[in-house]
């Protein structure tokens, strides 16, 4: 047990202190905010140049992926109800099956989409404030103790004045049997809060059939919504 | 027989490595900052895993800031190299870990559009760049050394000279963002971004230091900084419980 404990911990190294067994866990790195200017480094065309040959953007989706076509879009709020224009999200979700496209994700009977990695990055724009992620519905995902978990999205939110990124997850209003059921939601003892993350689905449509949903984020006050410490 | 939690679990975030989200000497920070305590989670699936990204998705130039926006010439200013190594907190190297970085160029400048500072733009130069760590969670790249520039906090403040970086690990949980400092800058002292770092140690973490050794001769001064994400654990008794006999133990 000792030497696959070592083995898998690669405890090697960090247990080599000299003269002492004493094992050494460096602090994480601080975080700092991803100030105004965020676009530059992580969507340069936002910015007003081009730079890449390849971009990464908020097109999560194309006409070969499996699974439901939706448009997640909204607005991010300050503790004073202003529209944020600065603000930087990224998601990452898994496929109609519920997969993560990663090698951790080993849920048996579910496979990769070729066509779907399940990451995004988008921006609010500088003039209306809204941002917009074209994706599918991701499955539901087993959670902890077999447990299953209502299809979510999950975002990580950074800006100016923001120290360090927000976590959060996106579930959707026409799930709600599943969203009652959800232990992450049931974790969050004011139940008035659990509806901060919950996209609401819109009657509108796009011209490709995509269903619309909103998910608009209050960094403070009112209807905070609920950020994680994952 | 299911497992009880995922593999590879994140060790918990320690919050007193970072600054508060509501920090008022950065006053931008205000309005921004949840009032609210975040909500502890036990994580699944969806924190462990993340993106994996592939060398074909970036461009030959990508880590060359000096070279990747040059349209008639070269920018302007001193060229650096910048290298160092993303590890996790138990000392694992981070392989294949996307590093983003983006800079104001030598006169404090961005080239952004809402970046409105009087200092010039310099034509030759972008300030962004990208590139994954090998399996050493080693990374390079080369650059102009960003200037100092002025903003509004109070009236009189200015950044010290910095580049951001964002960095995705092999967890969703491991994401980060942050700025690095030149060693010897005098504005460090008083920079607020800076400054709402919750200790000294934190603070050096972000200071890259002059790396003499690994100069390019009569080319580039070379910078090293190191980056630490989120440590990862293992799981002790995942292949035991998986072991188990069907009925025997649930």
């Amino acid at each position: 047990m000792s030497r696959r404990l070592e083995h898998r911990h690669g405890l090697e190294g960090a247990l080599a202190a000299p003269g002492g067994s004493e094992l050494k866990v460096r602090r994480e790195t601080a975080s700092q905010t991803a100030g105004p200017y965020v676009h530059i480094g992580l969507a340069p065309q936002a910015a007003g140049f081009d730079i890449f040959e390849k971009n990464f953007g908020s097109v999560l989706a194309n006409d070969k992926t499996r699974g439901e076509k939706i448009r997640i879009e909204g607005r991010v709020f300050d503790g004073i109800g202003t529209v944020l224009k600065d603000v930087l999200i990224e998601i990452w979700q898994a496929n109609a099956d519920g997969k993560y496209a990663h090698p951790a994700d080993r849920q048996p009977g579910k496979s990769i989409d070729p066509n779907f990695r399940g990451w995004g990055r988008g921006c609010t724009d500088f003039e209306t404030g809204v941002y917009t992620f074209d994706t599918i519905k991701p499955g539901p995902v087993e959670g902890r103790n077999g447990r299953i978990m209502a299809p979510h999205v999950n975002a990580w939110i950074v800006a100016r004045g923001i120290n360090m990124g927000l976590n959060t997850r996106i579930y959707f209003s026409d799930e709600a049997e599943a969203n009652a059921k959800d232990a992450v939601l049931n974790l969050i003892e004011w139940e008035q809060r659990r509806q901060t993350l919950v996209a609401e689905r819109l009657d509108r449509r796009l011209d490709n059939g995509a269903a619309v949903y909103r998910f608009d984020i209050r960094l403070q006050g009112e209807n905070e919504t609920v950020f994680f410490d994952v | 027989m299911r497992t009880p939690q995922p593999d590879g679990e994140f060790m918990m975030r320690d919050t007193t490595s970072h600054p508060a989200a509501y920090a008022p000497q950065y006053k931008t920070s205000v309005l921004r900052s949840p009032k609210l305590a975040l909500i502890s989670l036990q994580q699944s699936l969806s924190e462990v895993t993340a993106p994996v990204f592939r060398a074909d998705e970036l461009g030959r130039l990508d880590d060359d800031l000096i070279l990747n926006y040059a349209k008639n010439g070269m920018p302007i200013g001193e060229r650096i190299v910048v290298h160092g190594y993303v590890h996790d907190q138990l000392g694992r190297p981070l392989k294949n870990a996307l590093v983003e970085v983006w800079q104001a160029n030598a006169s404090g400048r961005y080239r952004h559009k809402k970046d409105q500072y009087i200092g010039s733009l310099d034509p030759n130069f972008g300030g962004c760049g990208r590139m994954l760590t090998d399996e050493n969670g080693y990374y390079a790249y080369r650059t102009i050394k960003p200037g100092p520039y002025p903003w509004r906090n109070r009236v009189n403040d200015w950044r010290p000279a910095h580049i951001h970086y964002a960095i995705s690990g092999d967890g969703w949980v491991q994401r980060l963002i942050t700025q690095m400092y030149f060693e010897g800058d005098p504005l460090i002292r008083s920079c607020p971004i800076l400054g709402v770092v919750p200790s000294e140690e934190q603070i050096r973490g972000l200071i890259a230091l002059q790396d003499i050794g690994a100069f390019v001769q009569l080319d580039s001064r070379a910078y090293r900084f190191d980056i630490v994400l989120r440590g990862q654990r293992a799981t002790l008794f995942e292949n035991h419980v998986q072991k188990t006999p069907e009925g025997e133990r649930q």
